[in-house]
């Protein structure tokens, strides 16, 4: 099923001269509406005319996330608060809070933007839909429940923090989809299992976003509760979740493209890297009213594709995150994405898809620590035994990273499962 | 006689030991025998207790990993030499003894639990050799 087949199945061709259109007439209202951008492009020379299309998008400023704390709270809307019909804020836990704001129609766009991917993961109006993200200031809880209101499904609005509560809903009600975060849906999987209640639920599609994940993760989750998974991205800065979601062929997420004009630049040298290459992610935004912005560096690391999907839309497609440019770990002088520690793990049977990353320093050597639970059938008596599934661990640890760990087996249930963010990786070094 | 033995994974962390210890005396589970094998990262605590179906239950409950595994316990005679002619026994029909820790001494006999490679095979080759081995039951 495709929620808007005009908008996410036309030619590549209609589409950039779409996209042209609106991004030359999304210049000429930043320019005339936010001081900030009208400022950055006088200080460039450039003026919203120099803009005849989306091949122009390089001529244009970034923004980063700085530039929206710096304009803290309201700095760089584009229209009166009273045309502001709800405002979000990100978690804040690389400083001081960043809002973001939304007019009507800015909503009615974001809804729509969900209700696609929602589509995409097979939620229809027959589904009956848990919303497991917090409710709130965060953008996961409204922005999810909006889609799946939009396109029909009853809405189970749960937010997070009573796992319990969830689980006995999902049984008593039949519930057939949950959006949540992906360690959440883990967490959920494992209170199901120990519970006895896997063959009580009539869940079919889960839709997890809000934290990078791998595919070996999503396949776990599927086979464990015998679903479908589907990843959705999105970014309160940008919109919220629904910037992107992947269809049933998982072949990377399909960006609603018509709203945010997604580039894959260069780290480096901020040019354009070819398709199916790393590099940050860039959206500028073509439709937004209250908070539009130019060339928003994500700091999120992936690819682009433009080759057709064998879904039928058209729309290019970002490929599974490989980190944030921020959560990027040097160890030794190697790079490190936690995420590579998790597809790791997740290979290996004995031990449980939960880890912790432990960096120090040590007589001014990096020392990388792994902590693991060993899944209960698995459990040895023999110190032997022990040793040898540390020694394995360890040795996939380092085909994985190109680094020596060293593996501490912990008790069962002492790693963190979380209702949010998962946290994984504590640094101790001063590197900065 | 084939005997199950508790062993409790433990975290080389202060206090760890005594929180096993407090969760078996709380359900009352009574210790015969037990041994700790450590290593800089963790230990492995091995009991013989006199119910260890509930002792493992209680102890999993309170978030511990355990096992229950297939041991032997051996009554030979409390002189010199008679571990090691047990031992000669074992090593003849190739086994391999993976741990064994002594239980109690009682008179003119000592009590050991001994873990094999081939608990079954070992068995068999006590009750052939006739090498008493005894139930939890009995100690």
């Amino acid at each position: 099923m495709i929620w808007n087949e005009t908008k996410e199945c036309m030619s590549r061709d209609e589409m950039s001269s779409l996209q042209s259109k609106r991004l030359v007439k999304m210049v000429d209202y930043v320019y005339h509406n936010v001081e900030f951008y009208r400022k950055k492009m006088q200080s460039m020379g450039l003026l919203p005319s120099d803009i005849k299309g989306i091949e122009d998008l390089n001529k244009l400023p970034f923004t980063t996330k700085d530039d929206l704390r710096d304009n803290y709270p309201f700095g760089l809307f584009a229209v009166p608060q009273s045309e502001i019909v709800r405002v979000h804020a990100s978690s804040g836990t690389t400083g001081k809070a960043t809002v973001v704001g939304y007019t009507r129609k800015d909503l009615d766009v974001w809804a729509e933007c969900v209700a696609r991917c929602f589509t995409m993961a097979g939620v229809t109006r027959n589904d009956i839909m848990q919303i497991a993200y917090g409710y709130g200031l965060f953008t996961g809880g409204l922005g999810a429940h909006d889609g799946a209101q939009k396109i029909g499904a009853t809405v189970v609005p749960m937010s997070t923090g009573n796992s319990q509560k969830l689980i006995t809903m999902m049984v008593d009600f039949g519930v057939t989809a949950l959006a949540c975060t992906p360690s959440y849906l883990l967490h959920i999987s494992e209170i199901l299992e120990q519970q006895g209640l896997l063959d009580k639920i009539k869940l079919r599609t889960a839709v997890c976003g809000a934290e990078p994940w791998t595919d070996e993760m999503r396949k776990e989750l599927e086979k464990r509760l015998h679903i479908t998974a589907h990843d959705i991205y999105g970014l309160s800065e940008v919109m919220g979740p629904g910037v992107a979601c992947d269809c049933e062929y998982h072949n990377g997420l399909h960006v609603n493209e018509d709203h945010f004009l997604p580039e894959v630049l260069d780290s480096k040298t901020f040019k354009p890297v070819k398709e199916g290459e790393l590099g940050e992610l860039v959206f500028t935004t073509l439709t937004k009213e209250g908070l539009p912005l130019l060339r928003y560096r994500t700091k999120d690391i992936t690819s682009m594709y433009t080759s057709p999907c064998p879904c039928g839309r058209t729309n290019v497609r970002i490929g599974k995150f490989k980190g944030r440019v921020d959560d990027m770990l040097i160890i030794r002088g190697v790079n490190v994405f936690p995420s590579q520690v998790e597809v790791a793990l997740i290979g290996i049977p004995e031990v449980k898809p939960y880890y912790m990353i432990i960096v120090d320093r040590v007589n001014n050597l990096d020392t990388l620590e792994i902590q693991i639970e060993v899944d209960e059938k698995y459990y040895m008596d023999e110190i032997k035994g022990i040793e040898t599934l540390t020694k394995k661990v360890a040795h996939v640890i380092n085909q994985a990273l190109g680094l020596n760990a060293k593996i501490t087996i912990v008790q069962p249930n002492t790693l963190k499962r979380s209702d949010g963010k998962a946290v994984h990786v504590i640094d101790h070094r001063k590197l900065f | 006689m084939i005997s199950k033995q508790l062993s409790v994974f433990v975290e080389n962390r202060k206090g760890r030991l005594e929180e096993v210890l407090n969760v078996l005396k709380e359900n009352g589970i009574n210790i015969l025998s037990l041994s700790l094998a450590d290593t800089t990262e963790y230990g492995l605590l091995r009991l013989i207790v006199n119910d260890c179906n509930k002792g493992k239950e209680a102890l999993t409950k309170s978030g511990f990993s355990t096992l229950l595994s297939d041991i032997l316990i051996i009554k030979i005679s409390n002189i010199s030499g008679s571990l090691d002619e047990t031992l000669k026994v074992l090593s003849k029909n190739d086994i391999s003894v993976e741990y064994m820790y002594g239980l109690s001494v009682d008179g003119t006999k000592a009590s050991i639990v001994i873990k094999t490679n081939d608990i079954l095979k070992t068995d068999g080759i006590f009750t052939a050799n006739k090498i008493e081995t005894i139930g939890i039951e009995e100690i």
